[in-house]
């Protein structure tokens, strides 16, 4: 039941196939090849079809998502179109209306672009360089973990406890991300990890 | 979930209680839907509300907030009362036969070892009888007058149709009806699912409210088989895929534990997780524990972890409290004592309890970082949104650094939905800006402190300079790379334990599941559970054939579903003690005299015969567990408790306030209130038009749903002179809110006894960044306390008072 032709390249075919035909039956000879420059392919065969999921409730529906140019192939690409994936169990192309919005959250207003910081007592977020933050986080990371971390109890038991720095991990995001923070934060020794399982 | 999604086609009964899944999760919901066309299948609904579920139902009745314990043991009684029992299943699935200590008892509300002074159970005497074989006594016939059966049955005596009424405000009649249609499903051909979200989690007692539906599930023989099921419709994408890989306090990946401080080193902490069979012949799969918990240690520090060093266990922080749970977090915080907060992808200002003190908690901070692909309310809290965020932006003295990630649209990896199948999905954009993935911001992170270590020296630089990155590009790990060290590698040659010549995976070939996983070093697996995920065969959480043999509902090849492939678990339960299926027309395994056969991966090892080995291996019983032991912190079986905030008292005990082993930090019970003050009780929900604080940022769904309202019953409007559209003032002991009132024959009056019960409801959507009006949550108002045993705050029942108020005009 897998789509072989996939719509893309259906369509692909299909409308190189409407352009020649009819332009060919009509005999318009030398204008024809420039004619058919102008022919614009269909909207969803000029893109490139991803398979995602909705990043919102965990039915985890099928989404298709539609993109001028290919990520998978180092290209930039601008995510045009996102439609329930018709081949999903789950959903069957069906979208409740979150996941039927989901391209204005990707290309919403409120989209954060550039690291920012908001310095102490100011009531502004100013802009700052991805090594200016990364290098004041690692030194604060490594100053409080060096003060403040527990290595033996009163009984003398190794603990290796560091609970003054905590961290919330994020529901939304891949097994893989997760298993790199945990990885990363528990070496640290941080205690006070949790995610939205909480909640 | 015990089932996937597509499985509810196939049921007879839907009970949704606790949740509201034709608003929270409407393209799920549709297979409840399909059952009722196709099947004739039936829908009940039990909420305070009349919600968009409810009135697609085929019966409804109303319930108090927080009173869910009492309908579900009263339901159980019912069931016993009227011989609703699926006989044959209660006596050889569940541990009904099994004999109980003398010392147990129930009286006034509380179990028996209760020490009021430190708020918990000596649970000593919640535990079986053991024999001299070593193993737990049994009477099979269910006569011995200590057997969990006779327990039970006295223990829900209590909870009597006219009992309902009066606590949970349910009309005797509804609950009677409802009984009758959930009693039909103790048929071994009928089935009854459950349906249940955060309307059961969310209370000081959530877990037992779960516990609660799952042991009448158990009697009607409903665990098991198609289109029955304990269904868990879980939240956020992939919030079952941050529990399995353990992203909590006291977890690692695949439900084993973070070490306590009573666990001094590694042979103490094996030592009490042996888990021996408390029955003959049973599998008792955590036996295996070692094995997971070796191969975690090889997956986290590689050659730095060995014998000698017991696998490097001492380089894991060890707990000296249950856990360090973002309530005990923020109350730390407030104190003074955390330093520096990470918030990856999590808005804490708009999504725990009290959110003054989450404020004054913030403030403390010397550096709060915010990874994130959104504005978020938390990331703000220090500016200034008039009576929104009333803050003095020049007192607070917290740094913060703000992160721009990824959205799921440009980034590759797998997310579990709450059938556990692993989807994994592929990066389709290119991200806004500057915006990086997690998987770099995280290395980068990780990489400098681990460079400061090595330049500067440092308190045990150990687990962190020894942390294995053996990555292509140590700045970036793909995707690919840490699913494949999830699921798990060779380290040297692996061989078939019983037969120490057959070579089973050569070294650094991936492991095919997690029967290959050793405790002696040879490999490495950082998730057990995900372990078959990511083979030699290549990546199964990709694999997209949507074919369904028979139309099961189970769609083997689709992604991969943990643990195994397998869809439905405790799947063996589903036939009788000789392996037929209960209900032919649904068979879902089947023992055919060599094996187990059937539509999905057998939850049970494929030659064990049907008569011998019990169905719920993972328990030392092989059976299921109505009477939990001493494995819950407040009680073996569930109990009704109040809400911290009730207008009602324990009918058991007057004096009992709440979860009387709920963990409570001073100020906090300084701030419950009592009826007397704040009269109605007040409960949060969500809107088909919004997920949590997410949508608010994008215009579509800001349009829908543009404003933050209150809803409340006709009868309390006419109470309070509120008018619908007019503006009303909602506040309770921690803080107030100002919204519209939307005035609905949703919500009616609850008569709990003489008690008139109004209920007021605040969906959660709004706050002070994004595309809608400005508004609040729920947890402006909301208690600080979470549930006993799992710290989830308590959302859906607490007390409010309100009052109409001005504001500009309706439009
Ligand atoms: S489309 Fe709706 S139902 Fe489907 S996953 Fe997204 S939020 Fe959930």
């Amino acid at each position: 039941m897998n789509i072989d032709l996939s719509r893309r390249g259906f369509l692909k075919l299909a409308g190189a196939g409407v352009a020649a035909t009819s332009l060919g039956a009509l005999g318009f000879g030398d204008a024809e090849a420039a004619e058919k420059a102008h022919v614009r392919a269909f909207k969803l065969a000029s893109t490139t079809e991803t398979r995602n999921t909705c990043t919102y409730c965990s039915v985890a529906c099928g989404i298709l998502i539609y993109s001028k140019g290919d990520v998978a192939a180092g290209e930039q690409a601008t995510i045009v179109h996102i439609e329930g994936d018709a081949d999903h169990p789950t959903n069957r192309g069906t979208l409740c209306p979150k996941g039927a919005a989901l391209k204005d959250i990707v290309h919403s207003e409120s989209r954060l672009t550039t690291p920012r910081i908001r310095r102490p007592g100011t009531d502004r977020f100013d802009e700052i360089s991805w090594d200016e933050a990364l290098d004041k986080i690692a030194r604060a990371l490594k100053d409080d973990r060096d003060a403040n971390i527990v290595l033996k109890n009163d009984a003398g038991v190794p603990v290796n406890r560091w609970t003054s720095t905590g961290f919330l991990a994020a529901s939304a995001t891949t097994n893989e991300t997760a298993w790199l923070t945990y990885k990363t934060v528990r070496a640290m020794g941080i205690a006070g990890l949790d995610n939205q399982a909480r909640v | 979930m015990t089932n996937p999604w597509t499985d509810i086609r196939n049921t007879d009964l839907v009970v949704v209680m606790g949740g509201n899944a034709a608003e929270a999760h409407p393209c799920g919901f549709k297979w409840v839907t399909e059952a009722k066309a196709h099947r004739g299948a039936k829908l009940i609904v039990v909420d305070p509300r009349f919600t968009r579920t409810a009135s697609v139902s085929d019966y409804y009745a109303p319930i108090r907030p927080g009173s869910d314990i009492t309908f579900l043991m009263a339901m159980i009684n019912w069931m016993i009362q009227n011989d609703k029992v699926q006989w044959e299943y209660v006596k050889n699935f569940t541990n009904a036969a099994f004999i109980v200590k003398d010392e147990f008892g129930w009286s006034d509300g509380l179990f028996s070892g209760y020490d009021p002074e430190k708020r918990d159970y000596d649970k000593s005497s919640w535990d079986y009888v053991m024999g001299d074989d070593g193993f737990a006594q049994v009477d099979m016939t269910l006569q011995h007058p200590r057997c969990v059966w006779n327990l039970l049955k006295e223990h829900v005596s209590r909870y009597t149709p006219e009992l309902v009424q009066q606590i949970c405000g349910t009309p005797k009649d509804r609950f009677l009806h409802i009984a009758q249609m959930i009693g039909e499903c103790s048929a071994p051909d009928k089935t009854m699912t459950s349906m249940y979200a955060l309307g059961w989690t969310q209370h000081s007692k959530g877990a037992q409210n779960i516990r609660g539906m799952a042991m009448l599930q158990l009697i009607l023989g409903n665990i098991g088989v198609r289109g029955g099921g304990m269904n868990a419709l879980r939240g956020h994408s992939n919030i079952q895929g941050l529990t399995d890989i353990g992203l909590m306090s006291n977890l690692i990946p695949g439900y084993l534990n973070i070490p306590t401080e009573k666990e001094v080193d590694w042979t103490t902490y094996m030592s009490s997780r042996s888990f021996k069979p408390l029955r003959p012949g049973q599998t008792s799969y955590w036996q295996n524990y070692s094995k997971f918990m070796v191969s975690f240690l090889k997956a986290m520090w590689g050659d730095a972890a060995t014998a000698e060093n017991d696998w490097a266990f001492e380089w894991l922080p060890k707990l000296d409290v249950p856990g360090y749970d973002i309530l005990r977090m923020f109350e730390l915080m407030k104190a003074g004592k955390i330093t520096n907060y990470f918030c990856q992808g999590f808005n804490p200002l708009l999504a725990f309890p009290n959110r003054a003190k989450l404020t004054e908690a913030l403030s403390k901070l010397q550096l709060l970082v915010v990874m994130d692909p959104l504005e978020t309310e938390t990331a703000r809290f220090w500016e200034n949104h008039g009576e929104h965020n009333d803050v003095d932006s020049a007192a607070i003295q917290t740094e913060v650094i703000q992160l721009p990630t990824t959205c799921f649209a440009e980034d590759d990896g797998s997310l579990v939905n709450s059938g556990r199948w692993l989807q994994w999905h592929w990066a389709a954009g290119t991200p806004p800006g500057q915006a990086r993935r997690d998987t770099w911001i995280m290395s980068q992170i990780f990489l400098r402190v681990k460079k400061l270590y090595e330049t500067e020296g440092g308190v045990l630089p150990e687990p962190i300079v020894n942390l294995t990155w053996d990555y292509a590009d140590p700045n970036e790990p793909t995707a690919e790379e840490l699913a494949k060290e999830m699921n798990g590698r060779a380290l040297s040659d692996v061989h078939d334990l019983k037969d120490t010549t057959k070579l089973l995976t050569p070294a650094g070939k991936q492991l095919v599941n997690f029967s290959q996983y050793r405790d002696d070093g040879s490999t490495m697996g950082a998730c057990w559970i995900f372990s078959g995920s990511w083979t030699e065969d290549g990546n199964m959480m990709a694999r997209r054939d949507n074919t369904d043999p028979d139309d099961a509902g189970m769609y083997p090849n689709w992604t991969y579903a943990w643990p195994l492939n397998r869809r439905v678990l405790y799947n063996r339960a589903s036939a009788d003690l000789k392996g037929k299926p209960w209900d032919a027309s649904r068979k879902l395994m089947e023992w055919n005299g060599e094996k187990w056969t059937g539509y999905d991966v057998p939850d049970i090892a494929p030659t064990s015969k049907p008569d011998e080995v019990g169905p719920f291996i993972m328990n030392q019983e092989g059976t299921s567990r109505l009477f939990t032991r001493g494995m819950m912190r407040d009680g073996p079986f569930p109990t009704h408790m109040e809400p911290f905030e009730s207008p009602i008292a324990n009918p058991f005990n007057a004096q009992m306030r709440g979860n009387p082993v709920a963990r409570v930090f001073a100020d906090d019970a300084a701030q419950f209130a009592t009826s007397d003050e704040f009269p109605f009780v007040a409960t949060s929900y969500r809107l088909t038009e919004h997920f949590h604080y997410w949508t608010k940022n994008n215009r579509i769904n800001a349009a829908l749903q543009p404003e933050f309202f209150v809803e409340i019953s006709e009868e309390l409007a006419a109470l309070k002179g509120i008018t619908l559209g007019g503006w009303v003032r909602v506040w309770s002991k921690r803080g107030s809110v100002k919204a519209k009132a939307l005035v609905t024959k949703r919500l009616k009056p609850l008569q709990c006894g003489d008690k008139t019960v109004y209920v007021v409801g605040i969906p959660l959507h709004w706050g002070f960044v994004g595309a809608a009006r400005k508004g609040w949550g729920p947890n402006s108002l909301t208690p600080f306390v979470g549930d006993a045993n799992v710290e989830t705050p308590e959302f859906k029942a607490f007390l409010v008072n309100i009052e109409p108020a001005t504001g500009e005009a309706v439009s």
